[in-house]
């Protein structure tokens, strides 16, 4: 894995969909989002789940595998670049590919259009714009020890496995801790308090 | 990077070019953050201007970047202290408001409601509305004309309201739409310990064991607090929700208590009755700092969980675990907003959880104690400096005869001169109605959304024989004034705000105002000039507002004559009271115990809960709620204009559960005594089966506030917008949901500036991977 990368802390989402409009004012896809928003589990629950690019390592990352215009560079810190766009033929190839639904065409440019980490920022230490303002943190820019010193106790993972394929990602994904809590006292179900049935 | 001197990427650290830099700005430099001198050039030349979000009462630190051309492009996030670069949706979009096409430009006017408004000369409109206002008052006397100011005003300009009304206008009915918001917390936090405000700052947050939220979506409604929240979380705090919905904060709660709204003061008596009966109080905090304790403690007898489980509609065994973990905690905090306020009980619901915070000590400690979450920008701000009916500068009464001595020496009027106390702003639609108020300036408000049943607001000011509107934006409101004044948007003036933690901070000016638009201050105190009170209003902007407001602070508790605009541009904030230019502010209150009541004690308050207004019969058997969503703001003049917020959340909907065998998106008539109006279906499992949820920022006929009832909290006067009776009904057919009308004078909807290049096309192609949704 990358040393500083982005993590995805579903437990805090709160589906605001800032991430959604910060990647609007990222200098690389002014005015498109690269980000779209899950809703797992709608009708029985809020929840919500950002999806960004993951950065895909290993073997390569898939979009840039099928690319037949070897548009989808890979940068040496790991980086799965949007396509170049003197390459790139708009085929969609990446967007059929990708296992986590990421790239998009342009239909009216025949291009493809995919997050890249807001290379202009990462490349000079910020964060990326989405990281940056995700007012929960569900989306973190650090390093796995920072974001570890931030939320003991949490697991990471970063390695996805869908039907026969494995695919390892340098965007890990945050497995909820199993922290150490105040404990809420007295536990449920309460019956009685000071001999007095309550439920009466 | 190409070889154009300019092309620099912004990431870059260029030293700054001083003529980059606009007035007022030089050498700033971020609380703990970057300097903003490192962060001067990019490829267009910009300038980062540090200032807030215009929203909600966090008041997030951010950039505006600002072109050579000094024009607002987009926002950069700010690394500072109250948000530390975070910002929710609405903020990352605000700056597009600035330049936006919908921008009022030039006066408008009409000489009666038939004629259709049109663009005049600032000496048209001035002179206009001066001789209404004189042909009124000759008429009907003084207070037959009414002002009603706004809680994103700057400070400064609420003060000025408050001013122009009373000395200008010379008219007892003014007040703002603050009301609407936390004035029930306001309320009961003067009750109780003498002083209008949180008790503890966002960041003691972290340091809590246990974290009440008590009718706060803070997920919606305050997002960039939910890093707090989460911080408390991981470091083993116990989180509680009490809310009717499954919110996104109430989703990962320890405990989340789905009462019935409406029910709250029976809720937190009844944690207290079990607090008292396991021995959990704090009985050396109590008899050393605070009254009336035995007859609280005698008044919660009468609410066992038995009895509160069967007024709230909650297992009774809830009760004993909020009253276990708030009480046990070592440290805890209890943090309540507009669900618990918007109540005709709101003042007595939060003083039950004042009971409880007292009763168990958890008081004026890092970590433990109170705060109310404002809803508007500068709703704690507004207040401060005599916007509200009763109020005047640094809280004042205006009942209390020393008090209007001391204002009206600062003012230099006679003490007669100054008029009595008015009524609030639903009181002044009724009066309205009544033909008693017959003239009205608003200024920068929008009731026609957001007072609570519509057609009574729309009626008030029908009756109107005059009414002018200060805007930005053509509001609904403004649509239907006889003189709408085009004023500056938050970018374009400086000014202080006052947020939830009563931290002032201070707004930057980022660009100039078109031409044709005017500051709010200028308005006022030309007006003012043509009344015959312009040596009264020598105001040449903001900053002079400001010296005179700090002077007419000193001394009482509300006191800001220790802030001035350079502190507040070397930190990132102060909170008041600040008596002296070397005082620090006074983050946290109560640390020694000590309240500003004279005997310095809590003053602990009897509540006794009683069912809401609107009675429920067979014909209304449910619960008809209403909020916010994150996407939108108040009233939704500002944000229903900007293409990526519409765009997230196009309109309103109706949240049921779906024990009511409604499918997703069906039309759902809601129907209580003020009308009906038909809304999508969300059916969702995360909302009380006898609850419906609306959210309010649309107009009619998509507007829950026409359905909401306009009674009122006895003592605070906030309407009880989170209760009232209704029955919910299969609508015939889909054509009968309506679409949320176009703002009035909207020009481009809704694909305005969602971009500074073309959206995506609508239809991405197909299959896995496309990602249409975004
Ligand atoms: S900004 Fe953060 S909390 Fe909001 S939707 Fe995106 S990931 Fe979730
Ligand atoms: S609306 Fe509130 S939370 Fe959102 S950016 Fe503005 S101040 Fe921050």
């Amino acid at each position: 894995m990358m040393g500083r990368t982005m993590f995805i802390d579903p437990g805090r989402c709160i589906g605001c969909q800032a991430c959604v409009s910060a990647c609007r004012e990222c200098d690389s896809h002014r005015g498109k989002s690269m980000i779209h928003l899950d809703y797992p589990d709608e009708g029985h629950s809020v929840a919500s789940l950002p999806t960004v690019c993951m950065h895909c390592e290993d073997p390569v990352a898939p979009c840039a595998e099928v690319c037949p215009a070897d548009a989808i560079l890979v940068t040496a810190d790991g980086v799965v670049q949007e396509a170049d766009t003197t390459r790139c033929i708009g085929c969609a190839n990446c967007v059929n590919a990708c296992p986590f639904g990421v790239p998009k065409i342009d239909l009216q440019a025949k291009l493809q259009l995919k997050c890249n980490l807001c290379y202009d920022r990462t490349a000079y230490g910020l964060a990326p714009m989405c990281a940056t303002v995700c007012p929960t943190g569900a989306l973190y820019y650090g390093t796995v020890e920072e974001l570890q010193a931030e939320r003991p106790g949490v697991q990471v993972a970063d390695t996805f496995v869908f039907g026969e394929s494995e695919v390892r990602t340098g965007v890990a994904m945050v497995v909820p801790a199993e922290r150490v809590r105040w404990p809420v006292p007295g536990g449920l179900p309460v019956v009685e308090i000071n001999g007095k049935d309550v439920r009466r | 990077m190409t070889a154009d001197p300019h092309a620099v990427d912004r990431r870059t650290l260029l030293p700054l070019d001083p003529s980059l830099t606009p007035p007022g700005t030089g050498g700033f430099r971020d609380a703990g953050g970057i300097p903003a001198d490192r962060w001067h050039a990019d490829q267009h030349g910009e300038t980062l201007v540090p200032t807030h979000c215009c929203f909600c009462g966090v008041q997030c630190g951010m950039y505006l970047r600002v072109d050579r051309g000094g024009k607002v492009f987009g926002v950069e996030p700010r690394n500072h202290d109250i948000n530390r670069m975070r910002l929710c949706p609405k903020g990352v979009n605000a700056y597009q408001q600035v330049n936006h096409p919908d921008r009022l430009t030039a006066p408008l006017m009409r000489r009666s409601r038939d004629e259709e408004l049109r663009e005049v000369s600032w000496d048209e409109a001035l002179d206009f509305t001066v001789s209404e206002i004189r042909r009124i008052q000759e008429a009907h006397g003084n207070d037959a004309f009414g002002v009603l100011g706004g809680a994103s005003l700057f400070t400064e300009k609420s003060y000025l309201v408050g001013k122009f009304a009373r000395v200008a206008v010379r008219t007892r009915h003014v007040d703002y739409n603050g009301r609407l918001c936390m004035v029930s917390a306001a309320g009961a936090n003067k009750l109780a310990f003498n002083i209008d405000r949180a008790g503890n700052p966002f960041a003691d947050i972290l340091l809590t064991d246990c974290l009440l939220l008590a009718g706060a979506n803070v997920g919606e409604c305050f997002p960039v607090l939910t890093q707090y929240v989460w911080g408390a979380r991981d470091r083993g705090a116990t989180l509680i929700v009490v809310d009717p919905r499954e919110t996104a904060v109430a989703r990962t709660a320890d405990i989340h208590v789905a009462l019935k709204s409406g029910t709250d003061s029976a809720f937190f008596n009844s944690v207290l009755n079990v607090v008292i009966e396991e021995g959990l109080t704090d009985e050396d905090f109590l008899a050393a700092h605070a009254t009336g304790w035995e007859e609280v403690k005698a008044n919660a007898a009468h609410y066992p969980p038995s009895r509160a489980a069967e007024i709230c509609g909650i297992p009774a065994e809830q009760i004993v675990q909020v009253a276990r973990a708030f009480a046990r905690a070592p440290k805890a905090m209890a943090f309540h907003a507009r669900g618990i306020e918007h109540h005709t009980q709101g003042v007595e619901n939060c003083l039950t959880v004042i009971n409880l915070c007292t009763a168990t000590g958890h008081l004026g400690k890092p970590g433990a104690g109170y705060g109310t979450l404002t809803g508007q920008g500068n709703g704690q701000g507004g207040r401060e400096h005599g916007q509200k009916a009763d109020l005047l500068p640094g809280g004042r009464s205006i009942l209390n005869e020393e008090h209007r001595r001391q204002i009206c020496e600062i003012w230099g009027i006679e003490e007669s001169e100054l008029p009595a106390a008015g009524t609030s702003m639903m009181e002044m639609v009724w009066q309205m109605q009544r033909r008693e108020i017959r003239g009205l300036i608003g200024i920068c408000n929008n009731p026609f959304v957001s007072l609570p049943n519509y057609s009574v607001v729309k009626d008030g000011y029908d009756s109107t024989e005059f009414h002018a509107q200060f805007d930005f934006f053509l509001s609904e409101t403004a649509a239907n004034a006889h003189v709408v004044f085009p004023v500056t948007i938050w970018a374009e003036d400086e000014g202080v705000m006052a947020n939830a933690e009563a931290r002032v901070v201070k707004h930057n000016k980022a660009q100039e105002p078109p031409a044709g638009v005017r500051t709010d201050t200028w308005v006022m105190c030309e007006l003012a000039r043509r009344l015959g009170a312009g040596d009264k209003f020598a105001f040449g902007g903001s900053r002079d507002v400001f010296e005179e407001l700090r002077r007419a602070s000193a001394g009482t508790i509300i006191d800001y004559s220790g802030i001035t605009y350079e502190r507040l541009e070397e930190t990132g904030g102060i909170v008041w009271p600040c008596p002296s230019t070397d005082h620090p502010g006074t983050p946290r209150l109560f640390e020694d115990g000590t309240t500003y009541h004279t005997d310095g004690k809590v003053h602990m308050q009897v509540v006794e809960w009683h069912p809401p207004a609107d009675p429920y019969d067979e014909e209304h058997p449910m619960t008809l709620t209403t909020g916010r969503t994150v996407a939108h703001f108040l009233s939704g003049n500002q944000t229903r204009r900007l293409g990526a917020l519409v765009e997230q959340t196009p309109r309103p909907w109706a949240e049921v559960h779906p024990s009511h065998g409604f499918r997703n998106g069906e039309p759902v008539r809601v129907v209580t005594r003020r009308g009906s109006e038909v809304f999508p279906a969300l059916v969702t499992e995360a909302i009380r089966p006898d609850t419906v949820f609306i959210p309010y920022h649309w107009p009619v006929p998509t507007a829950a506030n026409a359905l909401t009832i306009d009674a009122l909290d006895p003592r605070s006067k906030i309407p009880e917008y989170k209760v009232c009776a209704c029955r919910i009904e299969h609508a015939e057919s889909i054509d009968e949901v309506p679409a949320p009308p176009v703002a009035p004078g909207h020009v481009a909807y809704p694909e305005t500036q969602v971009s500074r290049t073309d959206p995506l096309p609508p239809t991405a192609p197909q299959g896995r991977g496309t990602s249409e949704r975004s």
